[in-house]
Order: C-alpha cells, then structure tokens, then sequence
C-alpha cells in the first residue's frame, strides 16, 4: 500500500514538474492580469494616483458616453459576417483550385502561400500604397479602363471592403487546411457519385462538403475569434491613410476615417495608454473577454465533434 | 477534348487568381526602384532604377537596431518558448492526471485570448513594479514560461507517437525525462520545427507587444514597430517607404523557401489535426 502510495506521489511530482512553467505563465500572465482587469473595471485610475472605487461607472460611460465602443462593435459585426464568409468561400475556392492545377501546382501554391507571410505592418502599408485614391497602382489601372475610382482607405463606405481584400490576399493559410482536408476525402465516393450520375456540382455537394464540413466550421469559428483581435490592420491602415504617423507621442484620433476602422482592441489601447482610463479600458478589456471566449466554446464544441466523428 | 478544356480553364483560373496573389509583389518591388519624384506620380513602370534606395533604407539611423532588437525578440523569445513548452506539452500529450482536460481547456482559451485582453494589468505590473517599460524583456520573458499556441501544436504532434517507444525506453532503465529527449524529441522534429517557425514569425511580425512596451524607447524598437514610423519620417516618399518594406518582407520569404516543408506541415496540424 505505501508503495502505491509513494508511487502516487510521485507520479504527481513528476506531472508538476513538467507543468512548472506553464503553471507559472498561466497564474502570472492570465490569472493574475484577469483578476486585477476585473478589479481595475470598478476603480477610477489614471494610472499614477492610487486608483479609487467608482461602482459602475467605468461600465456606465463606455456603454453609453464612449463614442467609439458602439461603431467599434458594428465594424466588428461587419468584419465577421462579410470579412470571414468571404475569407472562407475564398480559401476554399483556392485550396479546391490548387487540387485541380496539374501543371506548376509548385509555383502556384507558392504564390497563393507566400502573402500569408507578409509581416502585417508591411503588408498593410503596402495596400495602402496600392489602393491610394489618387497615385496608387490598383486606381492607375481602374482609371486606365474607364472604371470608377474608389477612395478605398480614405472612405468610410470603402475603408473595410479595402482591409477584406488585404485580408484574402493573406489566405495563404485556410488555403494550405483546405488543400489537405480535400485531398482526404476518400478517391472511391468520388467514383461511386460518378457511377450514380452525378455531376460535377452534385459530386461537390454531396461528396465534397459533407466530408470537409467539419474544416468548413474550424475556419469559420477561427475566422471570428481572430476578428476579435483584429488590430494591426485597421489601425497601420487608418494611420497611413490619415495621414498621421509616426512614433511614440504621436496622437493619432483611431478609426480614421470617421471611425470606419475601430476594432474593439483598438480600444483598449486608446482608452488604457493613450488617455490614461485605465477603468475604461478593463471594461473593453473584459467585453473583449466575454466575446472571445463565447467563440472558443463554440470552437471547443466544434473540435469536439470532430474527433468524435 | 473536355479534358483539354478542363485543363485550360483551370489553369486559366490560376493564373488569374496568381496574379492577385503576385502583383502587389511587383508594384511593391517597382515602386521601391523608382527616384523620390516618380514615385509620387501615377507611373508603374520606373523610368531609371534606383537600387541605391535600398542602400538609403538600409543607411537610415535607427533601421540597424531594429534589426538587431528585432533579431533579438524573435530567436530569444522561440528559442525559450521550445525549452518551455516540450515538457508541458509533453505531459498534457502523455501524463493522467487529475485536471488534464481543465488544462488543456485553459491553454486552448489562453491561445484564443486577444492581447489586449490582459495588457494594463501586465503593463502595470513591468513598468511599475518591474521598471522594463522601455525595453523587449516585458514580451521575452514570458516566453520562459510557454506560450499556449506552441503547447497546443505540441501537444496535437506528440498525440501521434504511439506510446509504446516510451515505454520500451523506460523497460531498458530511462526516466520520464530522459526518454522524452533521447526517443520523444528526435521523432517530434517536424513539429518542434513548425513551432519554431511560427514564434519566430510570430514575434518577428508583432506589432502590439513592442507599441505597448518599446514605443517610448526608439531604441528598443522593432522591424515592425519601426516600419509604421519610418513613413512618418517620410510620408512623401513611397519609394523609400516600399523599399523598406520590401527589406522588411524579404527575410520571412527567404526563410520560407529553405523551409517551405515545415511551414505548411505547421498549418496543417494546427487545422487538420484540431
């Protein structure tokens, strides 16, 4: 029995020891910041004067005084619906292409991959060059075959079709999920739908999709969860547009333009560094929280399902 | 005949869809060889080539230390993510015990948490108990204490090695410990490879982590960091502004051709494998 006992022990010292330094970073890092962000929503602190109670009203202003937390969320809701459908109808249109290119498949799956390097900051102010209204290639070229000429960027109504594109030009990576989930479904249900009569859109959608759903929904759910963070993007885009850059100091107004680019983490940052609410920004913060964490459970369910089937 | 057909409409499509993919590429390169002047015009073709562009970025004060502080973060924050992140990776993969799934659970919501989530408190706690505002070591040293994605990736790889190697290394005498660098590691080389990339890329292209904790210190700025900044100091000057993004792209593009194998390996697990 001691033995076991012993035995016991340690097993249990060995599992905490292997897990020491995660234990570490998720107290320190996630719990603790988590804590105090809670504990931070209900304080008034700027961040150098010893914070002090304030009930509600850090959550009172950003609901109903902060006049970018509502425009923040719509953009958010647009970016989703329209953003991460078209990221997941296009990555899927690549990844079935790229199985379908008998000749250079290499070169053109590298080119269809490479953009999804990109550095964000670079690939960004590279749009912003490109799709600049008046001296950018893309409008050069619109221009040169009698099409309008959007001002992308520096158009409230344009400003997000303009980050969607930035956005499935980096498609790199659903492509790549796509490719291998497709190359997966089993070569004899393609011959026996042939063999029923089927044609190609039948073999498609009742070949093909039931047995790549379950990416199909791991793409849409990431897609949301990263919409959530969405940050580098709109705020290099707007500050390049706007024509308001530079280092530390700088103020920027965030959005630009007329608030067509705020994402909700771009919130914390305006609120929390740049004037110093530190109550407000724990708000947005735990908001933030709440909607990444709904979409993980939804995530979790989904991987659930899968390794189930 | 329809197989003709279907070959050039494919192929067809491809090129089409390449060209999206590849021609802002071309303007970005283009655009970096032409002088200041021709640069604020509509032209896309450069009249006269100015690789001495590249040299003037190159030269521009500042842009070597975001190199070398860029250089720094991502090979010191991967390489103590790997130390970090096998073991416990190692054990959510192999160990029962009582908590895994809660684990697991919590290093997959940590992985979705947006940064922004956690960063006043965090702030706070390096620039004012810890006084390294100013400075990278807010964003590396957490990496000595694992990073959720790598675990994840990890742990997903290490599900695939059956069990019994381990146990036919314990037989002949190995530790726990011992048998996971002399049987485990060797077979988990692809994986380990993959996440190394992705923090490397990771840390390489992160944008939020030094605006929070390096912006006040021009010094401590990174490649991406310094890149939004360097527009501002020439705003009119696209041609400067795309050579340096092209300096700035073109490491992670030469690395990804000597190591395309892991890259694409890396997505698909974390994708196929979820």
């Amino acid at each position: 029995m001691t033995s076991l006992r012993q035995k016991h022990r340690r097993e249990t010292l060995r599992t905490l020891a292997f897990l020491s330094p995660w234990l570490i970073g998720v107290s320190v890092f996630f719990l603790y910041p988590l804590v105090s962000t809670v504990y931070f929503s209900f304080m008034k602190y700027d961040g150098f004067r010893p914070p002090t109670w304030n009930g509600l009203q850090n959550w009172q202003y950003v609901f109903t005084s902060y006049p970018f937390f509502w425009p923040a969320l719509r953009n958010t809701l647009w970016l989703v619906i329209v953003m991460v459908a078209l990221r997941v109808l296009f990555g899927l249109g690549i990844g079935l292409l790229i199985t379908k290119v008998k000749t250079g498949a290499g070169f053109f799956r590298t080119a269809f991959y490479l953009p999804y390097l990109a550095p964000p900051v670079a690939a960004t102010m590279a749009f912003a060059f490109l799709l600049n209204p008046g001296t950018g290639p893309v409008n050069s070229i619109l221009r040169s075959i009698g099409l309008p000429q959007p001002g992308w960027f520096n158009d409230p109504s344009w400003s997000k079709p303009a980050l969607t594109m930035l956005a499935l030009w980096g498609i790199g990576d659903l492509m790549v999920i796509f490719m291998a989930s497709l190359l997966d479904v089993p070569k004899e249900q393609y011959e026996a739908a042939s063999l029923d009569g089927a044609g190609a859109w039948q073999r498609f959608r009742f070949v093909t999709l039931p047995n790549i759903s379950p990416i199909v929904l791991f793409a849409v759910v990431t897609g949301v969860i990263q919409t959530m963070q969405y940050y580098t993007q709109p705020l290099v885009a707007g500050k390049v547009a706007s024509g308001v850059i530079g280092g530390a100091g700088q103020q920027f107004e965030p959005g630009y333009p007329d608030k067509s680019t705020l994402t909700l983490p771009q919130l914390v940052y305006h609120l929390g560094f740049q004037r110093f609410d530190t109550g407000g920004a724990s708000v947005i913060a735990l908001v933030l929280f709440a909607l990444a964490m709904v979409f993980t459970a939804f995530l979790l369910r989904s991987m659930s399902e899968r390794s189930a089937a | 005949m329809t197989r003709f057909l279907h070959w050039v409409g494919v192929h067809a499509l491809a090129i089409a869809a390449a060209l999206f993919f590849v021609l802002p590429f071309v303007f970005i390169f283009l655009t970096a060889l032409m002088s200041d002047q021709q640069a604020l015009t509509r032209d896309l073709w450069p009249d006269s080539w100015h690789w001495e562009n590249l040299r003037t970025v190159w030269e521009t004060p500042g842009f070597l230390t975001w190199w070398k502080n860029t250089l720094l973060y991502a090979g010191l924050g991967t390489a103590l993510t790997l130390l970090s992140s096998i073991p416990v990776a190692y054990a959510l993969a192999r160990f029962k015990f009582r908590g895994r799934n809660v684990a697991l659970m919590l290093v997959i919501a940590t992985m979705m948490l947006p940064a922004q989530v956690v960063i006043v408190p965090m702030y706070l706690f390096w620039a004012k108990q810890l006084h390294l505002s100013g400075t990278l070591w807010p964003l590396i040293i957490p990496m000595a204490f694992t990073d959720a994605f790598s675990v994840f990736l990890l742990r997903q790889f290490l599900l695939t090695i059956p069990k019994d190697y381990v146990d036919a290394a314990k037989v002949d005498g190995c530790g726990e410990f011992k048998a996971l660098v002399r049987i485990v590691l060797p077979m988990a080389k692809p994986a380990i490879a993959a996440v190394a990339l992705f923090q490397f890329f990771y840390c390489w292209n992160d944008y939020f982590g030094p605006q929070i904790y390096a912006s006040e210190n021009p010094a401590a700025w990174t490649l991406s960091y310094g890149l939004e900044s360097f527009k501002g100091a020439h705003h009119t000057n696209w041609n400067l502004t795309m050579a340096a993004t092209l300096l700035v792209m073109a490491p992670v593009i030469i690395l990804f051709f000597f190591a395309q194998k892991a890259f694409i390996e890396g997505v698909t697990l974390t994708g196929v494998k979820g």
